[in-house]
């Protein structure tokens, strides 16, 4: 079994999810939707105050080279185009507002289509304009990944959902793994590819089972990994699948490969069969403090607390609400924050006090976790000396904040946040 | 956010932290300790526990006390002045008067600890570094107050041998008879024999069981190493360094000159005397003083290995545990900066 260097086994808490089929969430009567939802340039505003928009019409332009169009997730009218500060990074971000009409109006576009003549770059042309990014949580647009200019001979298809609580993907793989190898045999035909691995961690079987037998003769390996986090995290996944490791500073393929996630699998299917763009996706919502965690279809733009209330609100008061997993995810300021592209779950903590940052005793755990083969406790003591020239000769850009380091140390110093603040200070100065 | 909700943490990732806590990692090596405590109480009475209470409660105190200094938090409860305080007590002979351990206590916690920033920033251990302070300020305390371990009759000896050699020195411990005894007998005595004596089964098993003179902690290898295994096993230290350490000593010992009469029992000897098994399992694997990776780590309990056996070997003490891991505590900058972990994705 494959598995890389370093990594943590956090407890997982996906039981209160992993059985639960995804329910379709009731139709919001108003959506927020931010106009970066993607790693690169914002979209362009395209609608006004007042215009009538239909589910998938388009909203927002690609904003440059690496970004994506935003398409409206109801049908209604726009309320407004204002900037709002975004939930992850708290920057104002152009964001359309649409009261939904409850009719759910599809845009003329969506609809089967005919496929016989389909070729790599059709393909890559309908997941651009569908405005699909990357499910997994960094949100980078599909379309740029398929169409780099460089040789790729290995697809892999991202199952391991490694982060805790989090069981969305699981649940896809379950519920529509025809839709997935439908969509993998798209993206790997727009990239050319023969050799394709679906990776997903063994505390799965179920998913295993299904994905072998619905993937049988068609040329595709269910890679069977270690349940062990960051299994899913690229370089290490790229790492324990091939056994390549993705030079310092370079990029998947460079060593021939390309990673997507299930969850994009789904969203390539819908955008080259059916035209559909990314307006909706699976999320799980959980964690102590909601009473009934759930996975659920959203559209994108509805409001976290609208989900919450769905799965019968909070147990007592929420002390943390998380977008993303416990491991990566964004720590959010307020409930009346939408969801993205990216969001792959909403976690609710109760209020719990945040443990006290100690002095490092330099045991060496976090290095002995850090999957990127770095020296956190030196690092940040580089950090707090000021010394960001030395944190930059320690390789602190190769780290991918998985948090491993922070996990473990007994000392809970705040690691990855240091690393944050170093990351960007050093693109700062740049 | 509604009103009646109270206001949400915003933190950074990760938002789960592991259950190991400093303070739980530290009480475990009290805990691992307390079986040695418990064998140095039986070994050579009431007087071990009143010493190990005076350095645990002195070093506590000091510990603070330079906290105070510093205006740094007070972390007594996280238990590191705990260890110093059990370590240094084991590090003395049983008979020390009382203010000793005080003194060593002192020096631990607020000269080798506090001056150098505290919990994490001291570059040697405070333990080692107060017996290294105490053995050259009060030889004579540190090097002569042996008690007769359960069952002797005279002070510092191995009973067995002392029935032999009733003039022998009652100062020398099994390492110093092993070392240089002939030197010590009268001259109607034959030093072959006292090296064969030494060698014997009985001696070894007096060793293991702790049935032996020596500082109030380094008698049990038995004991010392249950505690070093549950150690191992709970992953509070890591194996690299003892099983480095051990192992360069039995490998030089067995391959470098020395008063060998049974090489078995000659390897045995050295590994279960002179506080070898203490420093191995609870000394050199102090974080804080010992290297971050496990690369390092091996090198750390190589050189250990080195110097203890270059020093019982030829140098001017018997024992060498103390000064060799002192000598590696320096040089853990080195050794950290000379093998940092393997960057994933390297470019040749």
């Amino acid at each position: 079994m494959g598995s890389f260097h370093g990594g943590v086994h956090p407890r997982e808490y996906k039981g209160a999810t992993e059985h639960k089929p995804i329910e379709i969430a009731p139709l919001p009567s108003r959506v927020y939707i931010p106009l970066s939802q993607h790693t690169g340039a914002p979209s362009k505003p395209v609608v006004k105050k007042g215009d009538p928009v239909k589910t998938g019409s388009v909203i927002g332009e690609q904003g440059g080279t690496i970004s994506a169009p935003t398409h409206a997730s109801v049908s209604g009218t726009v309320a407004d185009v204002i900037n709002l500060p975004h939930p992850l990074t708290g920057k104002l971000i152009p964001t359309v507002i649409i009261d939904s009409d409850g009719n759910d109006t599809l845009s003329e576009e969506i609809g089967e289509k005919d496929l016989s003549n389909l070729t790599s770059a059709d393909i890559i042309e309908s997941v651009r304009r569908a405005g699909v990014v990357g499910l997994g949580g960094a949100a980078f647009p599909t379309f740029f990944k398929l169409s780099l200019k460089k040789p790729v001979d290995t697809l892999i298809i991202n199952g391991c959902e490694c982060e805790p609580f989090l069981t969305c993907d699981h649940r896809l793989m379950l519920e529509k793994p025809k839709e997935i190898v439908e969509g993998v045999e798209f993206i790997a035909k727009a990239l050319g590819v023969e050799n394709i691995l679906i990776a997903i961690e063994d505390n799965k079987p179920d998913a295993i089972d299904i994905m072998t037998r619905m993937t049988e003769g068609k040329g595709i390996t269910i890679r069977r990994l270690k349940t062990k986090y960051p299994q899913g995290a690229e370089k290490q996944l790229i790492k324990a699948c091939l056994n390549r490791e993705v030079p310092s500073g370079g990029l998947p393929a460079d060593v021939g490969c390309i990673v997507q996630n299930v969850g994009t699998a789904v969203a390539v299917r819908e955008a080259v069969r059916f035209n559909r763009p990314l307006y909706q996706r699976v999320i799980t919502v959980t964690g102590p403090g909601v009473k009934e965690p759930k996975n659920l279809l959203v559209r994108i733009g509805t409001l976290v607390k609208h989900l919450i209330e769905f799965c019968g609100g909070y147990n007592n008061t929420p002390g943390k609400i998380i977008m993303g997993g416990p491991m990566m995810g964004v720590a959010l300021a307020g409930d009346e924050v939408p969801v993205l592209k990216g969001t792959s779950g909403i976690i609710v903590f109760p209020p719990e006090k945040e443990p006290d940052e100690g002095d490092c005793i330099r045991c060496g755990r976090c290095i002995e976790v850090c999957p990127m083969g770095l020296s956190p406790t030196q690092l940040n003591y580089h950090i707090k000396m000021g010394r960001l020239t030395k944190a930059k000769a320690g390789h602190i850009l190769d780290c991918i904040e998985c948090g491993s380091c922070a996990y473990v140390c007994p000392a809970k110093i705040r690691l990855v946040h240091s690393f944050k603040f170093a990351k960007s200070e050093l693109a700062r100065r740049q | 956010m509604s009103e009646k909700t109270s206001p949400l943490r915003v933190t950074v990732s990760p938002h789960i932290r592991s259950g190991v806590t400093v303070a739980k990692l530290m009480w475990a090596v009290v805990f691992a300790l307390l079986p040695i405590l418990g064998g140095a109480i039986y070994f050579f009475g009431v007087k071990a526990l009143i010493i190990t209470l005076i350095s645990i409660t002195s070093a506590v105190l000091f510990d603070a006390l330079g906290q105070l200094m510093f205006g740094r938090k007070v972390t007594t409860s996280d238990g590191s002045a705990v260890i110093t305080g059990i370590l240094l007590a084991f590090n003395l002979p049983p008979n020390v008067p009382w203010w000793l351990p005080v003194v060593g206590a002192a020096f631990a916690m607020i000269v080798v600890k506090q001056f150098f920033g505290g919990l994490g920033h001291n570059f040697i251990n405070p333990a080692l570094g107060a017996r290294a302070f105490l053995v050259a300020s009060w030889p004579t305390q540190m090097t002569t107050t042996w008690l007769a371990p359960r069952g002797g009759t005279t002070p510092g000896l191995l009973p067995e041998i002392l029935k032999l050699y009733p003039d022998a020195v009652s100062s020398a411990t099994p390492l110093s008879l092993l070392k240089q005894g002939g030197k010590l007998l009268p001259p109607n005595f034959v030093p072959q024999k006292l090296y064969q004596d030494l060698q014997s089964w009985s001696v070894i098993k007096n060793l293991f069981l702790g049935n032996t003179g020596g500082c109030l902690g380094e008698t049990s290898a038995l004991l010392l190493l249950i505690g070093g295994i549950f150690l191992l096993l709970t992953k509070v230290i890591d194996w690299r360094i003892p099983l480095s350490y051990l192992l360069t000593v039995l490998i030089l010992i067995t391959v470098l000159p020395g008063h060998k009469s049974n090489l078995l029992n000659y390897i045995l000897f050295h590994l279960l005397s002179g506080g070898l098994i203490l420093g191995a399992f609870y000394m050199a694997t102090d974080y804080v003083t010992s290297p971050l990776t496990h690369k390092g780590r091996i090198i750390f309990g190589i050189g250990c290995g080195v110097f203890t056996t270059l020093i019982r070997l030829w140098g001017g003490y018997s024992e060498g545990v103390c000064y060799s891991i002192l000598l590696m505590n320096v040089a853990t900058p080195l050794i950290d900066r000379l093998t940092p972990p393997r960057l994933f994705g390297k470019q040749k």
